[in-house]
């Protein structure tokens, strides 16, 4: 005891970070498992066992939400992976113009989300945007891009790849910029071309970069709440509702049990892809 | 690479985020200039008419002034829960870093906790309910806190783990507590990353809309990313006064993005791809 109370550093630096994550962020956790066992009015509560969860999976409404909130998790982290490692590539290139690209391309990164939405809500506009204006001059009939159920989700999707492909893209930046130059000597004494480059040298030394991108993706993806929210509140129908605005939406309703058992599986979703994806990417780094 | 391909390349890129980043943000402040006639017909058009002051004050005046009180509270709110989320997290990052015990295992876990698992959203509720924090301004900022310590942890302690520990017995040699040494020695060679930690937990906050939608409801209350969404449901046919709204919400993110860009860039990489 004594030892640990002459140590420089102190065991209490944790204290005051532990009593405020303990209390509003560990407490709710936890209190989640239970609440969604129960039919709950925030002030008095009655355990109903797993008749929460019945009713989620039970409702082809709340089901919609889980299947969307996979195909928008994979959708958009797909496609940030793939844009930003592109974009990363051009960006460290030999190109004319390359800070302004940077700026112009990680810049939405920091606009406000709903700012965003609502700017593509009207720019998706079938009969008025921009966009089917522009795809009318090319002779393309644009869909209906919000308003139609076929297309609702994936719109919000491509909107969400539009904000947040700047991070991923200054990831691989940050990721390509660190490989050693002499690689890339080496393999043109070699006779390496620019495919080879990437291929061989690019692909697998931005291997980090690339887990960074797709578990910071696929989180951001699977709680995704505010841009679907601006964009077309699940709708049409409950077309394009995700596990987050359902929880949103038997909040406002009051079936606060309900809301919690959504949290819940929102929790199951997000530990059962990140948490076995990030130790299987990151072993087989270590192979490397 | 030849110079020419070079060329192409670049005016093609240009081009395209011309098109693809730089023209939805045209759209926002060609459609705040407009008329409300004008702006209904949701074209990417020069305004017939400038009505930008008009605009900034019918916006600024809706509501009893609502979009200058969300002004304040979105300030204090990024303000107060940034400051004592460095401070606390700094603290925590630098005993993690430095002392080896066998709560650290818990500890880091606990931190990529924070990072993954989504946040319970009604039971939160009821935890301030009880603290008698729900619908206060101080709940909100605790909640902010406690969401966004996680990332600062991280990336205050990959930085820290470069700091040479000589540093520290110097310091105690001379005489220094550990708060001393924490606030005098440490945390000011932290400067750069905590620019880097302020910049990116600013630009969240402010641009928090979740948080405050669950945890500090009602009119008087609003943060200036709720008056985006209460005016586009009560100003539905006057998008140059929504765009207007958009417009000015954005200038402080902007401002810090032009201050301190390089720092964001190379301070958020250095946390996301080491962590």
């Amino acid at each position: 005891m004594a030892t640990s109370a002459r140590s420089p550093y102190s065991n209490w630096f944790y204290l005051p970070a532990a009593v405020i994550y303990g209390i509003l962020f560990a407490v709710p956790t936890f209190a989640s498992f239970f609440f969604s066992l129960t039919r709950w009015s925030i002030f008095d509560w009655k355990f109903i066992g797993f008749d929460n969860f019945v009713t989620f999976f039970r409702e082809p409404a709340l089901v919609k939400g889980l299947t969307n909130t996979l195909i928008y998790a994979l959708v958009t982290s797909g496609l940030k992976v793939v844009l930003g490692l592109l974009l990363a590539l051009l960006l460290t290139s030999q190109i004319a113009g390359r800070g302004y690209l940077r700026s112009v391309v990680f810049f939405p990164v920091l606009v406000s989300t709903i700012g965003v939405g609502l700017t593509f809500t009207v720019l998706m506009n079938p009969d008025q945007g921009l966009i089917n204006d522009a795809l009318g001059v090319l002779g393309i009939d644009g869909p209906g891009w919000l308003t139609d159920p076929q297309y609702a989700l994936l719109s919000v999707a491509l909107v969400d790849v539009w904000k947040g492909v700047g991070l991923a893209t200054v990831i691989y930046i940050a990721g390509i910029v660190s490989i050693p130059a002499e690689y890339f000597e080496a393999a043109r004494m070699d006779g390496a071309g620019a495919w080879d480059n990437f291929r061989r040298i690019v692909l697998p030394l931005a291997r980090p970069a690339t887990v960074t991108v797709i578990i910071l993706s696929l989180i951001g993806g699977l709680r995704s709440f505010d841009l679907i929210w601006a964009m077309t509140r699940g709708g049409p129908g409950f077309t394009s509702d995700v596990i987050a605005s359902v929880i949103y939406k038997q909040y406002q309703a009051g079936f606060y049990g309900l809301s919690t058992a959504g949290n819940v599986v929102l929790f199951l979703v997000v530990t059962a892809i990140v948490l076995p994806l990030s130790r299987f990417l990151n072993r087989k780094e270590v192979e490397l | 690479m030849t110079g020419r391909k070079n060329y192409l390349l670049s005016t093609l890129a240009v081009l395209l985020s011309g098109v693809v980043f730089l023209v939805p943000f045209a759209f926002i402040v060609l459609t705040a200039m407009k008329t409300r006639q004008d702006a209904a017909e949701l074209r990417f058009s020069w305004p017939h008419q400038f009505q930008f002051v008009q605009n900034l004050v019918d916006v600024v005046q809706a509501r009893d002034y609502m979009l200058i009180i969300a002004f304040i509270n979105s300030t204090i709110l990024t303000v107060a829960s940034v400051t004592i989320m460095v401070v606390l997290a700094a603290m925590v990052a630098f005993v993690l870093q430095r002392r080896q015990s066998r709560w650290n295992g818990l500890i880091t876990f606990l931190v990529l906790s924070g990072l993954i698992i989504p946040p319970a959203v009604v039971p939160t509720i009821w935890v301030l309910q009880r603290l008698g924090l729900f619908r206060t301004m101080p709940g909100l900022i605790l909640v902010e806190v406690a969401f966004g310590m996680s990332f600062c942890v991280l990336l205050f302690r990959a930085f820290i783990a470069t700091i040479p520990r000589e540093l520290d017995e110097a310091a105690i040699i001379d005489g220094a507590g550990p708060l001393r040494l924490f606030f005098r020695v440490i945390f000011p060679l932290l400067r750069s990353v905590v620019v880097t930690a302020v910049v990116v937990q600013s630009v969240t906050v402010w641009n928090d809309f979740v948080n405050p939608l669950y945890f500090l409801p009602g009119d008087q209350n609003a943060t200036v990313q709720l008056t985006l969404y209460n005016f586009s449901s009560q100003y539905n046919t006057q998008f140059n006064l929504l765009f207007t709204n958009i417009l000015l919400i954005t200038i402080p993110p902007l401002l810090m993005f032009l201050v301190f860009n390089r720092q964001i860039v190379a301070g958020m990489t250095a946390g996301a791809v080491k962590g």
